[in-house]
């Protein structure tokens, strides 16, 4: 088959001051006629610099600085802005991660689509709006007639992420750009729109560029692979050579990364509880000024779990199933409304708040967002000493026991006096714990403390976790959102669903007999299952 | 510290208001040594203009007052007014903001509400209450300054903290078991400082043009050189000696503008989104 969009030596440089000089380095991919190319990397791979590059979308102070980028024997390198915008959207369309930021929130998701026709073609407005419906149709959104009016914030994300591929399908390009379309989305939306690309691209003829830092996903939609490092291509081949038989070092390892959904041997652990939740309710009421517009969310209902000592409950859930609610209930961040947390047999959500500071140093929470949870004004020394001095430590003692911290979670001990902007998102996160553990808690409470990281940062920090549990004894609940993160470190699993817990029990027992259908189609749309890398 | 200096300097008008503003404060500090003598004595025949007479450069007021004098102690004046009113307004409002800001709920709904009272009624109005009811010394002016110009950066303070508050780091604290006072002022405020420091600049011009208002209406401390008091003088001969208003007029304008350019230029090179343009 002939490429049609195919890019030779392209080198576009970074602004003086960069980590590195090239945002990508002699790049050359092909794109070849109806066939999905998966553009695999980590973050600062360059694997979006290229998508901005075909399309000509760089930012102000990138420049390109060498190659060729054909595009059906036209090089977009040369064009010029006009050349470009008749091109763009026609020829080459483009879909983006997030779905509510690329739609214009102030108008009808049909005007949104209406307007590629009213740009590129003349065609009436009835004409447009039928076009429009059965675009909509095609990428099957329910209820495509009232999707039409409907306003980007009224559709949920999947629904938006449809709208967003009915838009560049719009005008029927021969080469579709998806820049990770669907890292914002759950597993099981995700699931469906994956298909939905596959389904649109083998009807429809289309190439596709995509692009993703999953091998999960790689596996399930990839004609043929490119592996990107630092901008440079590294590893280039058809999919199933790619992801059996990896050739570079950084493929194996990026492959080696992605863990197999198949739970390990169960590990020994105390039948005795340390952590009893004992049916946990909260309800959020918004608005309801004289009884308008009052909203009721039941993010937690009546949820009952208890974590072993020594042990390790994931509590895994799609988004707005209630699991973070129900991790800042545990950590009392939130009061619940009814239910008992007992650590030990003390209630703890009856305390004073004289009472809960004496007894927060037992129970200590990692966060998401490594950006985020550090103070960006203090050094990571103090952040880390902070809770010893609280509770009465001495500082030298305290500072002293930070720099035993740091090389307990593998940082070292002489960069307690930088500040957190100096350390990358691993790094920050390593910080996070290391502060949690100073306190020398009995249970960690984790919530989704990997999502925000690299595959093979996540993998290491997983370990870490790992190993802090069996040396310091730590019970751990583990808050995620992916399956293949709590298969690793659990020894226990509860699937929330909106609010509630419908199924839990020892993780293999749950992933492998699924009782509940939600958990079976939880399971089912995990990305690549099938793909079992050889360790 | 020196990159902040730098993304100071890199705005024309920045570096011209701080060149401006250290001129003021020269002023204020060679006052003493340049006018040894009391600004508000006697000095020689009233109404000469500005170069009739080597000895006064700037001319001489209608009680025959030295005009260069007053400008030069006048400085210390009016950088004290705004120095001291602002400071005042800066800890009422930040006090006041991080709490409302920070507790939320009624807490918030109370606090807001005196704030908006004070805001709604003007400044001025409220000024003029407190200083014919509580005297026009100088002491009681700059309190009272302080004491109207408060609900702005409150009000600031408060969107900041709103923002704020519901970080992870703000939750991280309070898993350590940290008090809540510490969690506002030592944890959340550095981070919430910076646009109410910047802000501070429109509040410290603004304290400096309401006493110049004061002392216009003869109701600021007339024992004391303000630029006000002098400009007020000059109201009486306005038409024919014009200079004896016109000189304070200009050097109140040349402190305001010095101060809301390096607010500007704070503003700038403490705002990390303009960095790199």
């Amino acid at each position: 088959m002939s490429a049609i969009l195919s890019i030779e030596g392209l080198t576009v440089a970074l602004p003086k001051g960069a980590d590195r000089p090239h945002a990508l380095d002699d790049v050359t991919l092909e794109l070849r006629a109806g066939e999905i190319l998966c553009v695999v990397g980590e973050s600062g791979s360059g694997k979006s610099m290229t998508a901005s590059a075909i399309l000509r979308l760089l930012p102000d102070n990138v420049a390109l600085t060498s190659g060729r980028i054909l595009f059906e024997g036209k090089d977009l390198a040369a064009a010029n802005e006009a050349e470009m915008r008749a091109i763009r959207g026609a020829g080459i369309a483009m879909i983006f991660q997030e779905p509510m930021t690329a739609l214009n929130p102030l108008r009808p998701v049909g005007d949104q689509i209406g307007e590629m026709f009213s740009i590129h073609t003349d065609l009436s407005s009835a004409e447009i709006e039928a076009r429009t419906l059965a675009l909509l149709e095609d990428v099957r959104i329910p209820d495509p007639r009232l999707a039409l009016r409907a306003y980007p914030h009224e559709l949920s994300g999947g629904q938006r992420q449809r709208a967003m591929i009915a838009m560049a399908l719009a005008l029927s390009p021969r080469v579709l750009i998806a820049d990770e379309p669907t890292t914002a989305l759950d597993v099981t939306t995700q699931a469906q729109i994956l298909s939905l690309i596959r389904d649109l691209q083998r009807r429809l003829g289309t190439a596709v560029l995509f692009i993703t830092h999953d091998f999960g996903v790689v596996a399930e939609i990839a004609d043929r692979v490119a592996v990107m490092q630092h901008g440079v291509v590294v590893e280039e081949g058809e999919a199933a050579a790619v992801l059996n038989a990896p050739q570079h070092a950084y493929t194996k390892a990026l492959i080696s990364a992605v863990p197999p959904l198949a739970a390990p041997p169960p590990r020994p652990f105390s039948a005795e509880a340390i952590l009893k939740l004992e049916g946990i309710s909260k309800t959020y009421r918004t608005g309801g000024f004289l009884g308008r517009n009052k909203r009721v969310t039941r993010a937690v209902r009546d949820v009952s779990l208890a974590l072993p000592r020594g042990g390790t409950l994931g509590i895994v859930g799609e988004s707005g199933s209630g699991k973070s609610t129900l991790a800042r209930c545990i950590m009392r961040l939130i009061k619940p409304d009814t239910g008992a947390i007992r650590l030990d047999g003390t209630d703890l959500a009856t305390q004073s708040p004289a009472q809960h500071r004496a007894s927060a140093r037992r129970m200590q929470m990692v966060f998401q967002d490594p950006y985020a949870s550090l103070n960006p004004r203090r050094r990571v020394g103090e952040l880390v000493a902070q809770g010893p001095i609280i509770h009465g430590t001495p500082r030298d003692t305290a500072m002293a026991r930070a720099r035993e911290l740091f090389a307990l979670v593998g940082l070292d001990p002489a960069a307690t006096d930088r500040y957190p902007h100096e350390f990358s998102g691993g790094q920050r996160q390593r910080i996070g714990i290391a502060r949690a553990l100073a306190l020398e808690p009995e249970v960690l409470v984790a919530d989704e403390p990997v999502s925000a990281l690299d595959v093979s940062v996540q993998a290491q920090v997983l370990k870490l976790l790992a190993k802090l549990r069996e040396r310091l004894g730590l019970s751990i609940i583990l808050i995620t959102h992916d399956l293949r993160v709590a298969v690793q470190v659990c020894d226990l699993v509860a699937v929330m669903k909106d609010g509630e817990v419908v199924e839990s029990g020892p993780i293999g027992r749950v992933f492998e007999a699924p009782e509940h259908p939600y958990t079976q189609s939880l399971l089912a749309a995990v990305p690549g299952r099938g793909f079992h890398p050889a360790h | 510290m020196i990159r902040f200096l730098r993304d100071y300097a890199r705005s024309p008008s920045a570096v011209v208001g701080l060149l401006l503003l250290l001129l003021v404060i020269g002023m204020a500090v060679s006052a003493d040594w340049l006018f040894p003598n009391d600004p508000l004595s006697l000095a020689g025949r009233p109404l000469q203009w500005p170069g009739a007479n080597p000895r006064f450069w700037l001319g001489t007021d209608n009680s025959g007052r030295d005009i260069a004098a007053q400008i030069f102690h006048g400085a210390r004046v009016a950088l004290l007014i705004g120095l001291v009113a602002t400071s005042i307004a800066v800890v009422i409002g930040i006090v006041i903001g991080a709490v409302a800001g920070f507790y939320g709920g009624w807490v918030d709904d109370v606090l807001m509400r005196v704030t908006e009272a004070f805001q709604t009624l003007p400044n001025f109005l409220l000024l003029l209450v407190l200083v014919s009811v509580f005297g026009s010394e100088i002491a009681t002016v700059v309190v009272a300054i302080g004491m109207v110009s408060w609900p702005a950066p409150a009000r600031l303070t408060r969107a900041e903290f709103l923002s704020l508050r519901s970080r992870e780091f703000v939750e991280a604290c309070r898993t350590l078991g940290m008090r809540d006072a510490q969690i506002i002022f030592r944890e959340i405020l550095p981070n919430a400082l910076p646009p109410v420091i910047v802000y501070a600049s429109v509040v410290m011009a603004v304290a400096i043009l309401l006493e110049s208002a004061l002392a216009f209406l003869r109701l600021s401390d007339p024992n004391v050189s303000s630029w006000g008091n002098l400009i007020g003088l000059g109201r009486d001969v306005l038409r024919v000696q014009w200079y004896v208003s016109a000189i304070p007029g200009v050097a109140i304008l040349i402190t305001v503008l010095a101060v809301s350019l390096v607010g500007q230029g704070l503003n700038d090179a403490l705002n990390p989104r303009l960095r790199g343009r």
